[in-house]
């Protein structure tokens, strides 16, 4: 058996069983730790097709940004699990069946003749030299270079929107107001006082 | 490995993710990983098909399914936290302000 296989199916099943632990895990943040595992396992399985920049884009920006989001969150909000949990046994046939359902045609599907070896043979592999993120770059910035900004544009509504989301005025925080100290006047501050002068004793 | 390798590897992780939905459907939270999930699976589908076909397109559409889904986590994470805020609660049962 071939190294690569070994790897594949040693991935493939690290990834299944951390999928698995996902959503049928009590605690959510343990959850959310194996969904890192299983995005860590899918970056292996991208590198093993030659998508070495996307594997390490998964890894910093799911696992360093929005898996720590989501542990933030889940840890952040004070949770009581036990009711969240009632409806897990009634719902568990109706769930299994079309998930079973479901991935048994895509296999019927998948497993055809049109997705074989002869078919599909697996592509020459690349040399030492070749660049995947001189590839994705070159294309990324001269055919897609519309959409890319319209991901940029989409980032931005993003950052804004969590931050108008969850911004709020507490009436305890102070904070300076720039109309009123721009339009201070002199007297406002400083009041001379015009007296006598105090006799020595 | 053949392509039908990692597709029947995608669509196991999006039966499960499917699963996860009908299993999980009272935690709003646990059901925003399955939709992760989901997309992890979408993704390994097309980086599959960009390696077997020799089309760097489908790398380019896993890149910015990737961007759409940072900025799906973060609103979402934020309407989540709002919501937390003002209900005290994040079970589905309990969101049904709009029902009428």
């Amino acid at each position: 058996m071939p190294f690569e296989k070994i790897v594949f199916y040693l991935f493939a099943a690290i990834l299944v069983y951390a999928a698995t632990r996902v959503i049928t895990v009590r605690n959510p943040v343990h959850a959310a730790l194996h969904l890192v595992l299983a995005f860590f396992t899918s970056a292996g399985l991208w590198i093993l097709l030659e998508a070495e920049f996307l594997a390490i884009t998964l890894v910093l920006v799911y696992v360093g940004a929005v898996m720590v989001l989501f542990l933030f969150v889940v840890m952040m909000l004070d949770i009581n699990t036990a009711p969240i949990r009632e409806g897990f046994i009634k719902y568990l046939p109706v769930g299994l069946t079309v998930a079973g359902l479901m991935i048994l045609e895509m296999y019927l599907v998948v497993q055809s003749k049109y997705f074989d070896a002869e078919r599909m043979p697996a592509p020459v592999p690349k040399g030492a030299d070749y660049s995947n993120t001189r590839e994705l770059g070159g294309v990324l910035y001269t055919d897609y270079v519309y959409p890319f900004e319209i991901a940029a544009v989409i980032l931005l509504v993003a950052i804004i929107a969590a931050i108008a989301l969850t911004m709020r005025k507490r009436p305890e925080t102070r904070f300076q107001n720039p109309a009123e100290q721009v339009k201070v006047q002199r007297n406002s501050r400083v009041r001379l006082v015009k007296m006598e002068a105090e006799p020595k004793d | 490995m053949v392509l039908a390798d990692f597709l029947i590897l995608g669509a196991v992780l999006f039966g499960l993710s499917v699963a996860g939905i009908f299993l999980n459907r009272k935690n709003v939270i646990i059901l925003m990983m399955a939709i992760e999930l989901m997309l992890l699976a979408v993704n390994m589908n097309f980086i599959a098909f960009a390696h077997f076909l020799g089309d760097t397109a489908g790398q380019v559409f896993v890149f910015f399914i990737l961007t759409v889904a940072a900025a799906e986590a973060a609103i979402g994470l934020a309407i989540l936290v709002v919501l937390f805020r003002n209900r005290r609660t994040i079970n589905v049962d309990d969101l049904d302000t709009m029902k009428g």
